[in-house]
Parts: structure tokens; sequence; C-alpha cells
């Protein structure tokens, strides 16, 4: 039989959130901005330039070796903050059982970062996603479109001045739109029972 | 001659496999390029079951994105509830006790029965095992039975909650479950007997849908379609949750990496599973099923009994001289069994009243007054009953639904910061990402779900195989759409 149970024999926990984050500004002094702490979770707030070095070294760092991108989202924090966007990496190391959160700075217009993608292919979609529900586009994806929402589809609703109801019944999507004339139209063949 | 090179130029055949298609679990497209009978390439299109889940808990509190979370997953709903509340617990710093720690893991244990049940049952019947199918329905019944028993939902069941669960279990759930674990061993014998040394299962199976461990790490990949490549990732153990440190179990991990190596990691997960919920009931601890933390959850019903509970046999009455009529409680009425003119007195119809205190909350004048026994009483008799000086068991009474109504309103205030909280759900890990503003509601709630990120790994799981196997590798996977799209 190919599967072999094991009653898992856990890796000795690796580095504490705050060692990693020193590592990270020892490394990159001039790219860190902020670190955050916040119920035991570190977060290290970066400046977008050189996100795919500091990614790959924490990917490739044998110490570091964090190679499970949990999560890549982005936060809109119009009106709240300076810089409008944040990418947001959540890094976890399966053999050191250590983690780490990585956010980057957007700002605005146009917003635009580095695509991960080279390092955890997983990250294709989740950027497709930001790029779709926030805008945020990923320079060296390699098919970024649209995902959860139709092609011609306007505005990016997980932005905060996207209204929560929608376009509203006007500027609603077109092919909406032509669904409603078509069930207008074959209403006249409806069953009158 | 070019003319005719061009009309019997080989292409490859572009098709169209659903979004409506049997095989696709959901309203999953595919777009697959095809060279004969192997796949030279596939695009997966997703997004037709999107429901904004993210943009809608942003506008909700935390108490009522809830039931939002079992609408993702709805195979495994328990399991998606469960790891709301404890992302919410622990962004609140709360904590559940022992007691529905220990019955929570019951519940997410045998969710993910159901849903290995459903994978296995509809994986089987895609593959061309049909027996299979109505073999796992059966025990599948027998847990939403059980479900049904302990909440009233099958299927979106919203039982957990932040702070602990909404009842305690009784005891014949208990009886029947443990029922259910002597005999549900037999059960995977007979699942394993139809399938596991088939020669065509065999054949659809084994080297089908190959990744590496490395690549299955760097996709993104987890839960058994990660630990099928031999990476002992499992969140229950690399940081627990609930009542997992008090348990024991295995994890099982295949070597292989193929179709046939998942779905045996997901067979002897059914048996540790069983094994969690037999050990769960033996220690279930006795005691109280909510969190004593009144800042942050919702208080048992018991304590505004004297106001809410229709047997109290209680009237609301407007007091015509402190009554300014400005029409508040009019609006708040659902009945519509107040009336009046503006700035003139209002009126209760006691007849329509449901004495449901919505008004009695909106009057910022204090104008009305609960009358104890004033039920079918006239107006008049109400008037000298309610001059009378207010009992104390009624004024503490309504002072606590006051204090409920806006706890309820506005929800729990959460302190300012931001949390990312995983747990192991059947299909992988789901991840709550909450930013919190401080108000009642998270200024940004993501959630990481498993089936996304395995739906993106088709492409790289189909491309090379038969038409065919592109159904396997549907299967492998364990997807819902549900989930995927949120």
């Amino acid at each position: 039989m190919a599967v072999i149970e094991v009653r898992l024999s856990l890796p000795p926990k690796g580095l504490e959130a705050k060692e990693i984050a020193e590592k990270i500004k020892e490394n990159f002094p001039d790219q860190v901005i902020d670190v955050a702490e916040f119920r035991d979770q570190v977060s290290v707030i970066v400046k977008k330039d050189q996100i795919i070095s500091i990614c790959k070294y924490l990917h490739d760092d044998p110490l570091l070796s964090l190679d499970h991108l949990q999560d890549l989202t982005a936060v809109d924090y119009s009106g709240k903050k300076d810089v409008r966007f944040e990418v947001v990496y959540n890094l976890y190391s399966i053999k050191y059982r250590h983690k780490i959160r990585i956010r980057a700075q957007v700002p605005e217009p146009n917003p635009k970062i580095n695509s991960v993608v080279p390092i955890w292919a997983g990250a294709n979609w989740h950027e497709r996603e930001c790029f779709d529900m926030f805008g945020i586009v990923f320079t060296g994806h390699p098919d970024l479109r649209r995902i959860l929402l139709p092609e011609d589809w306007e505005g990016h609703p997980l932005r905060k001045d996207y209204p929560l109801k929608g376009p509203g019944p006007e500027n609603d999507w077109p092919g909406f739109i032509e669904v409603l004339n078509r069930s207008k139209e074959l209403k006249e063949f409806e069953w009158e029972g | 001659m070019e003319q005719l090179e061009k009309i019997f130029e080989t292409r490859e055949l572009n098709v169209n496999m659903g979004p409506q298609h049997p095989a696709t679990h959901g309203v999953l497209r595919l777009v697959l390029d095809i060279d004969g009978e192997t796949i030279v390439k596939v695009t997966p299109y997703v997004g037709y079951l999107h429901r904004g889940i993210e943009k809608l808990g942003e506008s909700l509190t935390y108490f009522q994105a809830l039931p939002l979370t079992d609408r993702m997953d709805y195979v495994s709903a328990m399991s998606n509830n469960i790891g709301y509340v404890i992302a919410v617990e622990k962004l609140f710093g709360i904590e559940a006790p022992e007691r529905a720690k220990f019955i929570r893991t019951i519940v997410g244990e045998m969710s993910r029965i159901a849903n290995h049940l459903l994978w296995l049952a509809t994986h089987a019947l895609d593959i061309g095992a049909m027996t299979v199918f109505l073999y796992c329905f059966r025990e599948r019944e027998w847990i939403l039975d059980l479900y049904e028993m302990i909440c009233g939902a099958r299927l979106t069941v919203t039982y957990p909650r932040v702070g602990g669960v909404r009842n305690d279990v009784p005891q014949e759930f208990l009886d029947s479950l443990w029922k259910f674990t002597d005999e549900f061993p037999s059960r995977i014998l007979e699942y394993e007997t139809l399938i596991d040394q088939n020669r065509i299962w065999l054949k659809r199976t084994k080297g089908i849908g190959v990744i590496s461990a490395e690549e299955a790490v760097s996709w993104g990949m987890t839960g058994p379609t990660l630990r099928g490549s031999g990476v002992p990732y499992d969140i229950r153990k690399h940081a627990p949750y609930d009542a997992y440190d008090k348990v024991e179990f295995d994890v099982p991990i295949g070597t292989e990496g193929d179709t046939y190596d998942r779905y045996r990691c997901r067979m002897l997960e059914f048996r540790q599973s069983n094994n969690i919920i037999r050990q769960c009931i033996e220690k279930l601890p006795a005691g109280p099923v909510m969190a004593d933390a009144p800042k942050f959850t919702l208080q048992p019903k018991d304590a505004m009994f004297p106001i809410t509970h229709p047997t109290k046999e209680h009237a609301f009455f407007i007091e015509e001289k402190t009554c300014k009529g400005c029409g508040m409680c009019m609006r708040a009425c659902p009945a519509k069994a107040i009336f009046g003119e503006k700035k003139k007195p209002h009126k209760i119809k006691q007849e329509l009243c449901l004495a449901c205190a919505n008004c009695y909350v909106t009057c910022k004048f204090k104008a009305l007054k609960i009358v104890p026994g004033g039920k079918g009483l006239s107006d008049e008799k109400l008037a000298e009953l309610a001059a009378a000086p207010v009992p104390e068991d009624i004024k503490k009474a309504t002072e606590h639904l006051v204090e409920q109504f806006s706890f309820v309103k506005k929800g729990p205030r959460a302190p300012e910061g931001e949390i990312y909280v995983a747990t192991e759900v059947p299909k992988g890990e789901l991840g709550f990402y909450f930013v919190s503003d401080g108000s009642g509601k998270p200024y940004r709630m993501r959630l990481r779900a498993p089936s996304f990120i395995h739906a993106g790994c088709l492409p790289r799981l189909c491309v090379g195989h038969l038409v065919a196997d592109v159904i396997a590798a549907i299967g492998t996977i364990d997807i819902v759409l549900g989930e995927c799209d949120r």
C-alpha cells in the first residue's frame, strides 16, 4: 500500500516571528517601514519596490524557508492611511512551523506591484483575484485577467468607494441586462395553466 | 496546394466543458485544448457562483456574518462555521469553555466524514462506480440526521457561536453518534471492497495527476490533496485549535502524489476522524458551552425572560403625558400596532401588539410602560396600572434588554488590529484574515478558500493526460464551487 500512516513528529519550532522581522530589517534596512504586532502575529510593512527580492530571500534562506504562501490579498485603506493599498502576504514554513506577514504598500494612482508567481506558483490566482477586486496590477504576471467577475465588468468591488449594492439597475452589467430582456421576450410563451 | 494544406492542417481541438456539467462538481467551466485525446492546455473559468461574501462581510457585524460562511462550502458547513468562530474568537481575545471545544471537535470531525463521504461518492460515480455512491449517501444521511438533532438544520447549520456553541448536545445525540462510530469502520471496509483493488479503479487513478511534494507546496495545496504528495502539513497538528491537542490521532501521508494516494489518504482519514469522535465523547467534560465574556458574546435569553416571554402576559402602554408624538415607535413597530398623529400622543392597538419590545427600546422619552399582567385589559385600566411603581425584576430585565438591543445592533467592538487564523477543514486550509478598525464590523474580511487554490492547480494536474482523466483530476482535488467563488 502506498500510503503510510504517521504519528506526526512535529518539527521543532523555528524562529519567533519577531526574529524573522529583525532578519528582514537587517537584510533590507531601507525597505522596511514599520513592524506591527497583534495577538502574537507580526507584520512587516515594506515598500513595494523590492518585494521580489524580499520574498525570494524569505523563501530561499535555509533558516527561514517560508515555502507555503498561505494567503495573498490586498486591503484598501482609502481615507485611513496615506498610502491607499496594501498587498498582504501571509507566509508559513512547513519545515520550521514559523510564520510572518508581509504588507507591501502600493500607492495610488495606477497601483502596481511586481508579481511573486515565479516564487510561489499558487500566487497566480490570488493575484488575479486582487486585480479583479482592487485593480492592483501585478507586473510580470503570466495571465492577468479578471477571475471571479465577468471580463467586461466595470469597477473593482472590494474598493471602499464601490457601493455595496452594486452598480444599480441602470448601469448594471450588460450581460445581466441581456438576460432580463430575454426573459421579457420569452414571457409570451409562458404556460398559463 | 497551399490552400489544401490549410484545410487539412492538424489543429488542436477546442472543447468547452461545463459550466453545466455533472462531473465538474458545480459550475466550473474548463476550456480544453486537445490534441487527439491528449490534453494540451486547460483554462479554468470560475466565478459563476460569486456572491461577494467578502464585501458583504464588511457591512455586517461579526455575529451576522456567521451564516454566510456555511453558504461557502455547503458540503461541510460545520467546519466553515468553526473556522470563522475560531478566527473571531482570536480577534476578540476570548476562549470557548472546555465542553464547547470538545463539542466543536466532534461536529467538526463529523463534517469531515460527511464531506469525504460525498467526495468519495461523487468521485467514484465520475469514474464509473455507481454502487459506492449509494452506500456513501446512506452514511451521510445518518450524519445529517444527527446534525438535525442538535441544531435543526441539515446543511446550513450555523451551530457554533463566537465563544462556544449554540446549545448543549442532548444525550440521545451522543448515544446515536456512538453507535455510528461503532458501525462506521465496517462500512468503510464495504466501500473499500468495492473499489480499493478494483482493476478499473486502479487504472483510472494510479499515476494520474501526479504532483511532487515541492510543487504541491509551491502551488499552495493543503489538506489531503497536499498530504497525498507526502508533505506532513496538518494544521490540527501544527497549530492545534479546539480540542485537537487533547486527542490522539495519526496523519495519513501518501508517497506517490497521484490520485490513488490522495484517495487512500482520505480513506484513512475516515478512520482517524472516527477515532477522534470516540475519544471526544469519552473525554467530554461537563460545564457551560458559552464563554463568560459579556462584552463579546450574547447573553442567555433567560435574563430577559420577564419581558419577552409571551406567557408572562404583559402589555405595553404609552403614557399620554410623556409622549411627544415623535413617531419613532410607530416606525419601529413590526406589527403596525401603534397609531397616532404627529406631535400628539400615540396609542397602541392592544389586539395587534406582539409584545416584542421594539417600541420600548426605541422611545427616547420613556413614554412607554410595561404593564405586567396587563394583557387584554382596557386602556383606562392599563393607564391606572402603569402609574403604579415598576416591580424590581421587570426594571432589571428591561435595562438588560436595552443593553442587549444595542449590543446586537452595533455588534461587539473588536480591538484594532489584524489577524490571520487558519483551520483544517476537510478540503484543506481555510484561512480568515480580518482587519479590524475598532468598530463592530470588520474593516476587511478575507477568506482563503482551499477550493479556489486547488481549482487553480487543475491545469498543472491535467496537462499530458487524456480527456477522461480530467474528470478524475477534478474529483481528486475535492472542490466545491460555492467555496471557490465565494
